[in-house]
Parts: C-alpha cells; structure tokens; sequence
C-alpha cells in the first residue's frame, strides 16, 4: 500500500525526521485558509500517487493568497500523468507547507531488496532530479550498503554510508541520523520501501525531508490501525465493492471480465485472452476453497463494470471444489442474473459434479468449454471487440 | 529419491487443531506421509484422529521423532511459529499460512540460514513426493510419479501443468510450491540445485510469475550449474504495471520484474519458455522424449 507524499511526511514526524510542516486541504477555500496560517512562500503540492508531479504543474510556490487561491484552483482536480504515461491520476488533496530554502538536494532511501533478502540503503548527493538517470549514467554517485539483518542499524553503522555519498561535512551528522531513522520507519510501521527525494540542507544547516515516499507492507495493517484506516480509500467503484466483499481484484482497460481460482491462474488466465486477441476488463482472484456466496459477489463486482461486454470462469480445483463453483453460479444467475455471455471452463476437484450441475440448470447465456485455450477464444469471439 | 519429503519424512503439524491444519494434515497422512504429531500449546496431551498433540515442536522431535514441520498457523502468530520450528531440531519447515508481514519473514530467513534448516513457503501449497508423500495442500491426484521435477510459485498453475503432463503419460519426482511472497525460505536457484543433484529427476520444469529477480538469477544459476534441461513458464504478462511510486527496486534488481524480462533472461541462457500452460506442459513432454 502506498502513502501520499503529507502521510509519509506524518511518518516520519512521529520517527523524529524533520519535515516542513503543512497541512491537507480537498477545497480552495481550506488550501487558501491554510496558507494563510502557514505564510508565504508556501508551496501547494498534489497529493497523488505517481512521481514526476513537479514537471505535471502539480507543485506551485505562492507568494501570497492570490496565488495561493489561483493555484490551488488549478492543482484540485486536475489529472496528472506519470513520467512513465501511468495514470491519468486525479487530484482530490492538496498539501500546503511553509517554503524552505534549499542549500542542497541529496536522496536517501531504505527499501527491501528481496533478492538479498536484507534492508538496502541509499544515499546520493545528486538529489532532486531522477534517480534512476543518476544510477544509470553516473553509479558511482548512488551508494547503496545492505543493512545487516542480525545487528543494529545505529549512527556508527550508517555514518560510513553518508560519508562515502560524499554529503558535505557539516550535514553527516544529520544525514546519518536521518538514515538510522528511515530505517526505523521501515521496521516500526512495516514499510518496505522509504524514499527521500530530495533530502534537503536548508541555508541554516538543518537536513530536512522535503518529498517522501513510503510504500506500507499490506500483510502488517493487523499491526497498524491508523494506516490500516488510509488503506480503507479506493477510488475506483469496482475496487471499493471488491474490497467490501473481500475478494482481491484489479481493474484494467478492457472489456472481458475475468475470474480465476489462485493468482497464478489468474494471471495466466489474462496471458491467455490477451494472446487470443481479447482485452481482459479485470484480474479476479476467488480464492482458494472459493464458496458459492464468494461466487455470487464476485460476478456482482465484474458486472458492475459497464465496459464488461462477457466473462469468464477459469477454475482449476484443487481446495476449491468444483461443485460449489457451479452452485454458485446457478445461485448467481437467479438471484442477480446472467444477460452477459459466460463462458465456464471447470477443471480439477469434483469438476464431473460441476459440469453436471450447470448442464441441469440449462442457464441461457452459459458456454462450456474443456481447457483453457478453448475458452480464451470462445470468449473473445463472443465479447466483440475491445470497447 | 525425490526431494525434500519423501518416505523418510516424519512430519509434525502446528496448527492441526484447526479447522485448516486437521482437514490438509490428515489428508497428507491419507495420502500416506508419515504425520507423527501435532502441535497447538496448551493442547499437549490430547490427539487428532489417533495422531498425538504435543505443546511444542520440540516436544515432537523428541517424543515423536518428527524431522518435517509444517505450519498451518494463523498470519499474526505464524513466524514465531516457524522461528520455534527452526529451533525446535527439525530438518525442513513448510510454511503454509499466507499474510506473514515480510519484514518478519527477513528476520525468520536469517534464522533458518543460520540454522541450516531448509524453509519452503511461507503463502506455499508445499510440497510433494508423488507416490512417497504430501506436505501441504497440493491436491495429489494430479500428479503421477514420475522425472520430471517441478518448481513454482504458483498453486492452481502448478496444478494446471502438473495435470497435463499427467495426460500427456508423464509424472513428476516432486513438484515444490516456493510461495509467491517477496521473501520465501527457498528460492528457484535452492531447488533447482536439489534437482540437480536428484538422481530420479530428469528435467526440470520452472514455473514463476512477475515481481522480483529470482527468475534472471535463477536463468544464471541454470547456466553455470544445472546440467538437466529446464523447460519454463511465467504468469503475468498482461499484469497492470502497477501505481509504482519510487524506482529504487529497478535500481537494485537491474530488471523490471516484469514477464517478459524474465522470459527473455531464461531464453537467454537457453531455457525454453511457453507461451501459455499447456504450451509449457507439451514442450516439457517433447523434451523428455528427445533424452
């Protein structure tokens, strides 16, 4: 789960790492209200979950309430685009803080690196412009030290890092403190990755976080209530029912809606349309040992998706039964009904069960078909073109 | 012979108490693994159908003769679990339960390294001999003894090929569900390297999916040490690239992660790759005949 730039900033507040402080607005009138307290300059700032915000005009510097008010205008509500052509993103928030004065810009970062299975640090002087263009044309600026797993990260073990960055010596002090606490931001809030673009040294010598981005372990909101709490905001419909019902699905462009037991099937399931000339319109997975109420919900959620022109069921039982897959669809079809083309193809645990079930229904809209590859081009050639 | 469970595994259940634990643990003894024991604390002393609980895993070694822990524990109090079982005496731990926080899991692998006890999973099906034993949920009907060794981080999807190579005559050695977490006791490269070394194993079948490197390091590995064939598959090429913030796990892995950079790693070191499930099932059946 990802945070936006002012809740990984509240983060790092809470770890003792200085931020500029600020505060959230979703109307002009509050960004306005807000800079006024804060004082100008002040910097309006998209909150959105995509980099390259600066380049989109998403962050503005206003020298009064004028511009405060012309910017903030402008920044709520427009779409940005990543770097990378992801998105669009709408802006809802806006974040307004006091403006700092820039001696230095640095980078500094902790994220899991799941190959060495170990915390990995990094530390730049080059920062404040993109890190994977420094890391490409000019590696040697980028350090990166693996963080020992079985010691602690203290100032002595993060001071070799921050020198060998080459930060000035005024800041190492500060930096190595920065980083001993980026690093207990990762393992007190179970953050797996922790970015600081730039790290700042104010005219004043303070080293500040003026950008952060923090990725939360989803597996540890259990642990975590308040960030369990920002969890709980999906933008998109469909996800928002999905999450409801608790089932784990994903929205995409096209227009065949697509259920499958086990994320690896699911995936695959999607390789599969897209290499039979379909779109699929969402990644579904039900689950292992899916029951037929989960089956219900899920066909509720595709088919909430106006785009979705037909669907299909890959199952591959193994907990999951086959029986209580047909079951369910059967219930779906009259309690909710089926006008869309499925196409069903039941494989594995009690799938002769199945198979018999849905023939017995004679559901008007249902196509059987044996494997995988069959029913890929079977749903293609009845879900017309990609819309 | 066969890999990591076979007909000397004397496993010990954490969690076969549970509704979970005590449907996949006595299937696997159904299946006919050898289940010596049960573990919950607090319910030492009392017996699933006939099999013995005991308080503590360590208790199963000893009393019980356990070597195989595998572990059906709820997501919060799963790596302490798997922490007790890699100090408990145990040789290889499975670990089932899917939700364990990774950061827990970086601390737990350090310790099983250390120990020098082989982890599988955790959010694994686990593993299977066919034929000798079944540690995990992997639904044995669909597999055949046979030479074919399979690696995968995907269930259903393992079941899905494990079912075709059976129709197409074939079975398989073992067939080891690594998990698909970005931190797993056993990677491709720790099981290809058992493969190898495992006389009844022929070729190999390799099953990944998009996130993570451990397909291109596992596409070097099989270059410089595996001299069985391998055949591939990789899940997820038409995967959303997801709402990606910061671009350092680019930076470390130098791969994108993504399906067909994978791909493209493993045919660079000659591995065959298909294209979809039953593409990868029928190259595996022509390799086999052409050996």
């Amino acid at each position: 789960m990802d945070l936006l730039e002012y809740q990984g900033k509240q983060l790092f507040a809470k770890h003792g790492i200085a931020v500029p402080s600020g505060e959230v607005a979703d109307t002009v009138e509050e960004a306005v209200a807000a800079a006024e307290k804060i004082g100008y300059p002040c910097a309006i700032k998209a909150q959105v979950l995509i980099g390259g915000r600066g380049k989109a005009g998403g962050i503005k510097i206003a020298k009064d309430a004028e511009e405060a008010r012309e910017y903030a205008g402008a920044i709520i509500g427009m779409d940005i685009v990543g770097p990378h052509g992801e998105g669009p993103f709408r802006v809802d928030q806006v974040w307004i803080e006091g403006g700092s004065d820039i001696a230095e810009e640095y980078y500094a970062s902790v994220i899991l690196d799941r190959g060495e299975k170990k915390l990995l640090a990094m530390v730049s002087a080059k920062g404040g412009m993109d890190i994977e263009a420094v890391a490409a044309e000019d590696p040697e600026a980028l350090v990166k030290v693996h963080i020992d797993p079985t010691r602690e990260f203290d100032a002595a073990a993060a001071r070799p890092i921050v020198e060998a960055a080459k930060l000035a010596d005024d800041a190492l002090d500060a930096a190595a403190d920065v980083l001993v606490k980026l690093a207990a931001v990762a393992a007190g809030e179970d953050a797996t990755l922790i970015e600081v673009n730039p790290l700042i040294v104010t005219n004043d010598r303070e080293v500040v976080a003026l950008d952060a981005k923090v990725t939360i372990d989803g597996n540890s909101l259990f642990r975590h209530e308040d960030l369990a709490a920002v969890a709980d905001t999906v933008d998109d419909p469909q996800e928002q029912m999905a999450k409801e019902k608790g089932l784990t699905y994903v929205k995409l462009d096209g227009n065949v809606g697509i259920l499958a037991n086990g994320a690896g099937l699911c995936m695959s399931t999607l390789d599969v349309v897209a290499q039979a000339g379909g779109a699929p319109a969402n990644f579904l997975d039900a689950g292992g040992g899916s029951k037929a109420e989960a089956i219900v919900n899920a066909l509720e959620v595709i088919k909430s998706d106006a785009k979705v022109t037909a669907i299909l069921f890959n199952i591959f039982g193994g907990i999951t039964r086959c029986d209580e897959i047909a079951n369910g669809i059967v219930t779906a079809s009259q309690q909710i009904g089926l006008e869309l083309p499925l196409v069903v193809r039941l494989d594995g645990t009690n799938s002769e069960q199945g198979l018999k079930i849905l023939a017995e229904a004679d559901l008007p809209n249902l196509h059987q078909e044996k494997t995988m590859l069959d029913a890929a081009r079977r749903i293609v050639e009845l879900a017309g073109g990609a819309s | 012979m066969s890999i990591i469970v076979g007909s000397e595994t004397k496993l010990a259940v954490s969690g076969l108490t549970g509704r979970e634990g005590s449907f996949h643990g006595l299937r696997n003894k159904a299946y006919g693994t050898d289940l010596v024991a049960g573990v919950t604390p607090g319910k030492g002393s009392q017996d699933v159908e006939g099999v013995p609980v005991f308080d503590t895993i360590k208790d199963a070694v000893t009393e019980a003769g356990a070597n195989t822990s595998m572990i059906f524990v709820p997501a919060r109090f799963a790596a302490p679990a798997i922490d007790e079982a890699i100090e408990s005496g145990v040789e290889t731990v499975i670990a089932i339960t899917e939700g364990i926080p990774v950061l827990d899991m970086l601390k737990t692998y350090w310790k099983a390294k250390e120990a020098g006890v082989q982890l599988i999973g955790p959010n694994c099906p686990g593993v299977l001999s066919p034929g000798k034993a079944n540690v995990g949920i992997i639904p044995a009907q669909f597999f055949d003894p046979g030479p074919i060794g399979v690696v995968s981080k995907s269930g259903t999807l393992t079941y899905q090929i494990g079912s075709e190579l059976k129709q197409a005559g074939t079975g398989n050695s073992s067939i080891v569900g690594i998990g698909g977490d970005p931190i797993v006791g056993s990677d491709f490269i720790d099981i290809l390297k058992l493969y190898e070394a495992d006389p009844e194993t022929e070729m190999i079948v390799m099953v990944g999916e998009i996130g993570g490197d451990a397909e291109e390091r596992a596409a070097e590995f099989i270059a410089a040490e595996v001299s069985k064939p391998v055949v591939a598959y990789i899940a997820g090429f038409t995967a959303p690239p997801g709402k990606q913030m910061g671009h350092a796990g680019a930076i470390i892995s130098g791969s994108s992660g993504t399906a067909a950079a994978k791909k493209e790693a493993l045919e660079a070191k000659g591995v065959r790759v298909g294209e979809s499930p039953t593409e990868t099932a029928a190259i595996a059946v022509e390799v086999l005949k052409s050996l």
